[in-house]
């Protein structure tokens, strides 16, 4: 039986991949694939304490994340091509519109 | 009445009523006066001659204040707006309304092709009013009231031409020589209520008895001098008679009414009106007779060099106005009237005479630019000549018998004055037919232009000269003296109203003294008079060459007759001069000190207070303000470094801030576990 704290750590690596994605990477689609190694970071560690205390809730809560992912992912999309439309680029750092 | 609505109407509505109704109203107004004046004047008639006197109060204008009279008693003062008729007011409206009337008429002839027609007899009609005011009203205020009046309105007409410069500076002239003659008459009026306790014509001769006054009196002489004063002025008198001549720039109709036939009288009217107060005051009487004697002499002299023919007309009243002093002057009132009438029918068609020849000649008035008009314009001529005969004084025609009568009654005064009187009536003579001769004898010396254009006057014109003509000749036989066989109504008539003082003026044994009688007087005259008329007759239509040779022998005395004595200059560098001076002298002091000083002062201290003003505001109110917003631009320009507007900054941020708080949260665990 693999301990729990393998787990963590895997999950503490895709985190920090992820993070580390989301920051420095320039283009908007790759960021959004970061979020989701952030996401499944996520799971995996709810996915080892549920085995870990034998309780399904995290299992289920897993699931959910998922499906959640899936439709984040597809408004993201959307955000970007909506993006794209108007401003012929999907590189973060030139869209500063935020800024007044 | 009938005149003020009829001015009210004109000078409010009179821009868009047509000339035809102009002339309706306002001649009508005038009819209508004068058929009242008639009524009332028949009414006075039929009345015994004792019982000729009446009195109507309105009411009362000025409520009566209390105050000491002079002797100690109390008096109060009254004014009321009533109207008094007797014989010597009578006589003034039918002559201010008869003679108004006749030239209404003239006027809407003459004045049919000028512009302000309304105007014109609008100002007309409210100078017959206060000219009635001022023979009707019953106190001296209100014929002060109406004395004003005609002055506002001679003022108005004298400058009826006001783009004429000369117009209203003539206009100007006459007001503000009126105006020194007017402060002398209010002061009378004053005078006379500190004194006598009444200004009631009626009361006045009773106040004057009761008031033990002795004949001569000071304050008496004082009363009637100044009274005198407010006359020479109005009356155009020496030293205040310069005004009357310029006034001859309004329209000739105006000439007649206001300054031959009406207005000008008001100065004997007013005379006769207080002659209980002046048979009071020897003295005054001597000045007003000296005054008058010496008025008619200067102003004939001047008379005979001018060449206008208005300004003739101009200078023969003055002269006619000082023989009617002349006869106040000497205790004979109503021969002082009686000339007054007179003259208001032979001036008044004299004037409307000239009128309708400058008419016909196009606006001409120099009398050495006409000659030869007696055929052109028939009816002005006889009209005119009937008018010379009257104010030369030629038997039987109106002026001879007034004349006469003063300078009878002057005789029995004093010889010097008789003499001054006497030689005047020749000179009278003389530049009167002097006038007739230049413009309708002799070779015409009309230019061709004007020529073409001579015509007789419409008939709106030359039937009020026919029917002055008429009163020219016998007009004056209601005064036919005694002495040919007739009863002289006149004197008899106005007899109530000349107070007699109990005193012989005249000493006795000059009474005595042999004198001619009235009838050599007479001849006497009549001769003088005629050698005047054959003096002019030679000189302007048999030599005509003489007169350019005498003013050259006498040049330096006819270049100062024909400047008029240069009385005007005199004036100009005495008074008028004068008064510019220190009106300049003021205005530099207000420029200096008040303007200077006071003004710009003010001003600059003002600037500099503002100024101060001004730098605290910039400094200090504004300054804090820019301060502030200097402040918070700074801070943000700090703050706005940190909005890039890039997710991924923002992202570190936060990361940034997980691990810090992570490991601050750790730390601090670690440290509790231990």
């Amino acid at each position: 039986m693999i301990p729990v704290t393998h787990y963590i750590f895997l999950s503490l690596a895709l985190l920090t991949i992820g993070v580390v994605g989301v920051l420095t990477r320039r283009n908007v689609i790759v960021i959004l694939m970061s979020i989701e190694l952030i996401l499944n970071a996520v799971n995996i560690n709810l996915v080892a304490f549920s085995r870990m205390f034998g309780s399904v809730h995290g299992q289920v809560f897993a699931i959910f994340i998922i499906t959640d992912a899936a439709a984040e992912a597809a408004v993201g999309l959307g955000i970007i091509i909506a993006l794209f439309r108007n401003r012929e680029t999907v590189l973060a750092d030139e869209m500063d519109i935020l800024k007044w | 009445m009938y005149p003020l609505a009829g001015a009210a109407l004109m000078l409010f509505f009179g821009r868009k009523l047509s000339n035809a109704v102009i002339s309706a109203i306002c001649v009508g107004s005038v009819a209508v006066s004068f058929f009242f004046a008639c009524g009332a004047f028949l009414q006075l008639i039929a009345r015994p001659a004792n019982q000729r006197v009446a009195q109507v109060i309105l009411f009362e204008w000025v409520p009566a204040g209390t105050y000491h009279l002079q002797s100690g008693a109390l008096g109060s003062f009254v004014a009321d707006w009533g109207f008094l008729l007797d014989p010597l007011s009578a006589v003034m409206i039918l002559v201010v309304t008869g003679v108004g009337l006749l030239i209404h008429i003239y006027s809407t002839g003459y004045m049919a092709h000028e512009g302000g027609y309304y105007r014109f007899f609008g100002y007309l009609n409210l100078f017959m009013f206060a000219m009635l005011m001022l023979v009707l009203g019953n106190n001296l205020l209100l014929l002060f009231v109406g004395w004003e009046g005609v002055g506002t309105c001679s003022y108005l007409l004298i400058g009826f031409y006001f783009h004429r410069k000369s117009a209203s500076d003539a206009g100007k002239k006459a007001f503000i020589v009126n105006r020194i003659g007017d402060a002398g008459f209010l002061l009378g009026i004053f005078l006379t209520s500190a004194v006598l306790g009444t200004i009631r014509f009626t009361e006045i001769v009773p106040a004057l008895t009761a008031s033990h006054l002795a004949v001569g009196a000071p304050v008496l002489t004082a009363i009637a001098l100044l009274f005198f004063v407010g006359a020479t002025g109005k009356s155009a008198q020496i030293p205040l008679y310069v005004w009357l001549p310029d006034a001859m720039e309004g329209p000739t109709p105006v000439s007649a009414l206001i300054h031959a036939a009406t207005m000008v009288t008001a100065g004997v009217y007013m005379v006769t009106r207080t002659n209980a107060i002046f048979q009071h005051a020897p003295f005054a009487m001597e000045v007003v007779a000296g005054i008058g004697a010496a008025t008619a002499l200067f102003a004939a002299t001047i008379g005979v060099v001018q060449n206008d023919i208005k300004k003739v007309l101009a200078y023969s009243t003055v002269s006619q106005l000082g023989y009617m002093f002349l006869a106040c002057g000497v205790g004979a009132f109503s021969a002082g009237i009686f000339h007054l009438m007179t003259h208001a029918f032979f001036k008044g068609l004299l004037f409307l005479g000239a009128g309708s020849v400058i008419h016909a000649m196009s606006g001409e008035q120099d009398m050495r630019r006409m000659g030869g008009l007696a055929k052109k314009i028939p009816t002005t001529y006889w009209t005119m000549l009937i008018a010379t005969l009257a104010i030369a004084g030629i038997f039987p025609f109106a002026g001879f018998l007034s004349k006469d009568l003063i300078l009878g009654k002057v005789y029995e005064h004093g010889l010097l004055l008789w003499l001054v009187g006497y030689f005047t009536a020749g000179m009278t003579a003389f530049y009167m037919f002097r006038l007739i001769f230049l413009t309708f004898h002799g070779k015409s010396r009309v230019s061709h232009d004007i020529e073409h254009h001579i015509h007789e006057s419409p008939k709106s014109m030359t039937i009020p000269l026919i029917i002055l003509a008429g009163l020219s000749i016998f007009g004056g036989w209601i005064g036919w003296p005694e002495i040919l066989r007739g009863s002289n109504h006149f004197v008899h008539f106005l007899a109530p109203m000349i107070t007699s003082v109990q005193e012989a003026r005249v000493p006795a044994a000059e009474a005595a003294q042999a004198h001619l009688g009235e009838i050599e007087l007479m001849l006497l005259s009549e001769g003088l008079v005629v050698l005047g008329i054959l003096f002019a007759w030679y000189l302007y239509l048999k030599r005509v060459d003489l007169p350019e040779k005498i003013t050259s022998h006498i040049r330096g005395l006819y270049r100062l007759v024909y400047h008029k004595y240069y009385v005007d200059e005199i004036y100009d560098t005495m008074f008028v001069n004068r008064t510019k001076d220190l009106a300049t002298t003021l205005g530099s002091f207000d420029n200096a000190i008040i303007n200077g000083v006071g003004v710009d002062g003010a001003g600059w201290l003002t600037r500099y207070i503002s100024r101060v003003s001004m730098w605290w505001d910039t400094w200090i109110v504004d300054g804090s303000v820019r301060l502030a917003s200097r402040l918070i631009w700074l801070v943000s320009q700090v703050a706005r470094m940190f909005q890039t507007g890039l997710v991924q900054t923002y992202m570190l941020v936060i990361v940034i801030g997980v691990v810090g708080f992570l490991t601050y949260y750790f730390w601090v665990l670690q440290h509790l576990h231990s």
